[in-house]
């Protein structure tokens, strides 16, 4: 038997605040993201992706408070994204009691940082998010800073050159599928799982629990989604859930 | 409940372990010296890397004596994912000798058997036999796992628990008052308050 595929929310943090975006744009308020970090631990999730999105656009830096408030509620692997340009950022967070830094803008304006970062941390602590957005003549470009500049690589060029310098793990997003759900990018997920041998996590677009098995059919080891799990109803009221455990476990079967 | 030592010896996630001791209501400390882990009710050894790497860092801290020395006493000791692996007599991943506390050595994952390795995500872990460190675990208990090694104890009766992995593997053992766990507890939700909670009580 193997692992069983991790079932993953993404919490976005923007100044602070949890938001929920559409398409990397819109930023909608949604609350407190300790709180909200607190209910997916009752839920016994099995691990969190929380992510500042805006600390490198902004140049904010690392929000060490945040991570501090969250590592002390989180009974579950956590991953850190947002504003982590160096080793000493990378090694900071672990020790708070985070497991995994995300590793986004940096990873493209200076990639030798994903091998610095894996070299002092361990690969398997070392994850690189990759955002793509579909070209008009098929295929798709990797964008950073919120999907506002272009890298010059396809997702599956950005992700091998990640595995071969040092990262453990590869988020794979969807930006034209963001919030909307209408399901994953099956297609962006199976290019990049099959370029790479480490476990890639799909991002973008899931509305349903069976959107899972599909992206764990496309290649994906674990999913990962944001709006599915924060927001609900027709209405797009805020209402944190996630599957029961048992239902979880079935994605491995 | 009495305090728990965790041992800082510059690897491992000391933060998560601290955090979760806390919210199970157990007292715990950072130590670092050898007087400090003879000083010690019981001691928690975490552990996150390479096997040669972790005996280096607790011999140039003198911990290597002064963790027999603790463990000739009686006291308890747990020795958590690279902690635990430290615990035995060597590993297929390095040269250096371990401690030595249980009689068995770490082997690598075989890709042979069709696995991906590290061992990464959750898996159940099935007692052996009943044992106060795992009293209150429910039998659809789950835990956190990331390695890539594996401890092979040479005698059946220190193995308190297995797990299925390619191949079925010890992921918790012991042997009088020494104590391993091959998952993460202080990653594991509920599951992992139960192990650690029961060991600040041992």
């Amino acid at each position: 038997m193997n692992v069983f595929p991790r079932v993953i929310p993404v919490l976005l943090v923007s100044d602070g605040y949890l938001v929920k975006p559409v398409r990397f744009a819109g930023d909608k308020y949604v609350g407190d993201p300790i709180n909200a970090v607190r209910i997916f631990n009752e839920k016994q999730v099995d691990e969190l992706v929380i992510c500042d999105i805006d600390a490198s656009v902004r140049g904010t830096g690392v929000n060490y408070g945040l991570i501090e408030d969250i590592a002390s509620e989180a009974f579950m692997p956590v991953a850190y994204g947002g504003g982590i340009t160096s080793v000493a950022d990378a090694r900071r967070i672990t020790g708070i009691g985070i497991e995994k830094v995300v590793l986004n803008t940096v990873a493209f304006t200076r990639p030798e940082s994903i091998t610095e970062i894996s070299t002092a941390l361990g690969a398997s602590s070392t994850v690189v998010s990759i955002d793509a957005k579909k070209r008009m003549t098929g295929g798709w470009d990797t964008f950073i800073r919120r999907a506002s500049k272009r890298v010059g690589l396809t997702p599956a060029e950005a992700a091998l050159r990640a595995q071969e310098l040092g990262a453990g793990e590869i988020i794979v997003s969807s930006i034209d599928r963001e919030g909307t759900f209408s399901g994953y990018d099956l297609k962006l997920v199976e290019s990049v799982a099959s370029a790479v041998t480490v476990p890639v996590v799909a991002l973008g677009g899931a509305s349903a629990f069976d959107d899972f098995r599909t992206a764990l059919e496309a290649g994906a080891s674990a999913v990962a989604a944001g709006s599915m799990f924060v927001l609900n109803g027709k209405h797009r009221a805020v209402l944190i859930s996630y599957p029961a455990p048992e239902q979880v476990r079935s994605l491995g079967i | 409940m009495s305090e728990v030592s965790i041992i800082d010896y510059g690897l491992g996630n000391l933060g998560s372990v601290a955090n979760m001791l806390k919210r199970v209501g157990a007292a715990s400390r950072r130590v670092s010296t050898p007087a400090e882990v003879a000083a010690s009710e019981r001691v928690l050894l975490p552990g996150i890397g390479a096997f040669d790497a972790g005996m280096d860092l607790l011999r140039d801290q003198g911990l290597v004596e002064a963790l027999r020395d603790f463990v000739a006493t009686g006291r308890p000791m747990l020795g958590i994912c690279l902690g635990m692996q430290l615990l035995l007599d060597s590993s297929e991943e390095g040269v250096t000798a371990g401690l030595g506390l249980i009689p068995g050595v770490s082997r690598r994952f075989s890709e042979a058997s069709g696995i991906r390795v590290p061992h990464m995500g959750w898996n159940y872990a099935n007692p052996s036999r009943d044992d106060p460190l795992i009293t209150g675990l429910a039998d659809d208990s789950r835990f956190y796992f990331v390695h890539s090694y594996r401890v092979v104890p040479d005698r059946d009766e220190d193995v308190l628990a297995t797990t299925q992995y390619g191949v079925p593997f010890a992921s918790m053992i012991r042997a009088g008052n020494v104590m391993g766990a091959q998952f993460h507890p202080e990653k594991s939700h509920a599951f992992g308050m139960t192990v650690l909670g029961n060991f600040a009580q041992l």
